[in-house]
């Protein structure tokens, strides 16, 4: 009887009730709708690299290191000398290493230049390989490699010819047009930056340099694509490279062996650690954003509390009634409780199927855009928590509601004020 | 029809309610009617009326004195006993707009039944009866309350009054929103319905032309000064 009076009730003012609802469904979707996508971004985020021990690059900030090495974001301030590079990659600790080499872009994509071992060794997320949706690695010095975005933005297939340009702006008016590569594989979806990287060899990267100096065409000097096939690729330096060693036990010790380097400065950094650093920068912006999404569902509880303070007004005949026929104050304080629950739950369930269908319109634009892949499912463990949390700050809420109905029935009886 | 014929079916003695001490005052040194006994209580509003009825019915109790319910005693029962005696054991029939009006007729009736702990398929049963007996046939019974007539909505509220055969039926103005005819048909199947159910009829108006259907009348402004009634 308790239920159906409260839903009869409801119902009765569904005008109020649905206003009710659609406020505390919309700050329930921006929570959790929030809440999801921060969790999404981090681990996204924290996915960008893993079972790489340690980064190394010329001597810098290890944010400025992270940045362009993994997020391609800026610049270097220094290379890193080919025979140093040699001589850490001998190392006996050291189990393999990827060297990157980065100043290049095709139309605002990042060229990045490595070896096969970038294809081998190379991990993100939780230990995933990089996989090719079609095509196979890099062999030939001409030879291109696209992250999937690349590929779907620009619509590239295999067997296309592509001109790389000088610099990193997304018009470049210095392009190696003379040496065009030509793609013979696209890697599937990463989530990461990979997904707008240009992969090619070092000797691509040192070919198309090669009758460059100062980053300008040296004048009378053209070394046509053939030519620079039979000149000496090996690279003078590379920008920065990843490194993987034999035990996890040695990071610090190989760490603090490259950063005492002496052939040049160099800084060797923890990836896992600075992209903790990272986040925690961006974390405060996050918690700002959640904190002000809990603020509205507050606000909309509030509104709710005070429409049903409003209500009791024209709901003192239903209170009187109640109790004549043998209701206790009890009874009409669980009335509005168990109204003020149904009311949170109707409210819960619509924002959840809000959310999904949000989820589901917006992941491939998310994806396709930025990058950032969203998963289906914004419910775990902790959403059990929050919807608890929520039902906790309702009730907790509706108790002046239904105080003042208690107290009513105690101090009007059975009069009804007109 | 009667089955409780041990005890009075209300019975005062000496009551005495106050909202402030040494403020006005409501006094009833005795008052006992016996079951099937119908009282009229005539008194103008700020005569105490609800402060009566709220007594009678358990809502609020006296600050000395003794009320007792069929060999029960109200005065001394908790809060919450008071509640589950009153679905059971009190009928309420308001001035007006006794029905919840979300809630069809039959439910309106059935509210009853839900707090007194009757069986179900019982109550199911009388209230039909009941309804039926008052002039509401089946067809009224989905419609919702607010649908109804005045005089309708008030015959329901007798049905709801009477569905646990109480021992006593509390009427506050009930024909006041009625005119002369419905308010002569109103009294008469109010106090037919209570005499088969068994049930006393304690009822207030300021209307002295009701007085006629009574056998026993209390003036609300002797109350105050402690006369003896009954």
């Amino acid at each position: 009887m308790l239920i159906k009076l409260a839903r009869l009730s409801l119902w009765n003012r569904r005008g109020t009730v649905l206003l009710t609802l659609l406020s505390l469904t919309i700050s329930l979707v921006l929570l959790l709708g929030i809440d999801h996508i921060r969790k999404e971004a981090r681990s996204s985020f924290t996915n960008t690299v893993s079972g790489t021990d340690l980064i190394v690059g010329a001597r810098s900030g290890q944010l400025n290191l992270l940045l362009y090495s993994v997020f391609r974001i800026g610049n270097a301030t220094a290379n890193v000398s080919w025979a140093t590079y040699e001589r850490i990659s001998r190392h006996p600790q050291i189990a393999w290493t990827i060297p990157l080499s980065l100043g290049d872009s095709h139309r605002g994509y990042r060229v990045l230049g490595t070896n096969q071992g970038y294809f081998e060794h190379f991990r993100y997320a939780s230990s995933q390989q990089l996989q090719f949706a079609e095509g196979v690695p890099f062999t030939g010095v001409y030879d291109a490699v696209l992250g999937a975005e690349v590929a779907k933005r620009l619509g590239y297939v295999l067997g296309q010819e592509i001109v790389l340009a000088h610099g990193i702006g997304a018009v470049s008016f210095s392009e190696h047009k003379d040496k065009p590569f030509t793609v013979v594989g696209i890697l599937a979806p990463t989530g990461t930056p990979v997904d707008q990287t240009v992969h090619v060899s070092l000797e691509g990267i040192e070919a198309i340099h090669i009758d460059w100096q100062q980053g300008a065409p040296m004048p009378g000097r053209q070394v046509s694509a053939e030519q620079a096939l039979e000149m000496d690729l090996t690279p003078k330096a590379i920008t920065a490279f990843m490194v993987g060693l034999n035990s996890r036990m040695a990071t610090f010790v190989v760490q603090r062996q490259i950063n005492e380097f002496r052939g040049e400065p160099l800084t060797a950094i923890l990836p896992g650690v600075a992209l903790a650093e990272l986040w925690q920068m961006l974390g405060m912006v996050e918690n700002m954003l959640l904190l002000i999404t809990l603020l509205v569902l507050v606000a909309a509880l509030v509104g709710m509390m005070t429409t049903l303070l409003a209500s009791m007004r024209e709901r003192q005949r239903e209170m009187a009634i109640l109790r004549a026929v043998g209701a206790s104050p009890w009874y009409l304080f669980w009335l509005i409780q168990l109204e003020v629950l149904l009311l949170t739950s109707v409210a819960m369930l619509s924002s959840a199927v809000l959310l999904l269908a949000a989820l589901w319109g917006v992941q491939d634009y998310l994806a396709a855009n930025y990058g950032l892949f969203i998963s289906l499912s914004p419910f775990s463990l902790q959403s059990l928590y929050w919807a608890g949390g929520i039902l906790a700050a309702a009730a907790l809420l509706a108790c002046v509601p239904a105080l003042v109905a208690y107290r009513r029935a105690l101090t009007d009886g059975l009069s009804i004020r007109l | 029809m009667t089955t409780k014929p041990k005890f009075p079916a209300i019975e005062l003695k000496d009551l005495k309610f106050w909202y402030q001490p040494g403020g006005w005052q409501l006094a009833i040194p005795k008052l006992s009617l016996s079951s099937g006994q119908h009282l009229f209580v005539r008194g103008a509003s700020g005569s105490g009326k609800t402060t009566l009825l709220n007594l009678l019915c358990g809502i609020t109790v006296p600050n000395a004195g003794e009320i007792w319910l069929n060999g029960m005693a109200l005065h001394q029962l908790s809060a919450s006993r008071r509640d589950k005696l009153r679905a059971y054991e009190i009928g309420v029939v308001f001035q007006q707009l006794n029905l919840i009006p979300y809630l069809s007729v039959l439910d309106n009736v059935l509210l009853r039944a839900a707090f007194a702990r009757a069986p179900a398929a019982a109550m199911q049963q009388r209230a039909r009866e009941l309804l039926t007996a008052l002039g509401l046939g089946d067809n009224y019974w989905q419609q919702k309350a607010s649908q109804l007539s005045v005089g309708q909505q008030q015959r329901v509220a007798i049905a709801r009054a009477l569905l646990t055969q109480p021992t006593l039926l509390i009427a506050d103005e009930p024909t006041s929103a009625l005119d002369a005819d419905n308010r002569d048909a109103f009294m008469q199947v109010l106090l037919s319905e209570a005499d088969k159910s068994g049930t006393t009829v304690i009822f207030v108006s300021h209307d002295s032309q009701l007085q006629r259907y009574f056998h026993y009348q209390l003036a609300m402004t002797a109350l105050e000064q402690g006369v003896v009634a009954c």
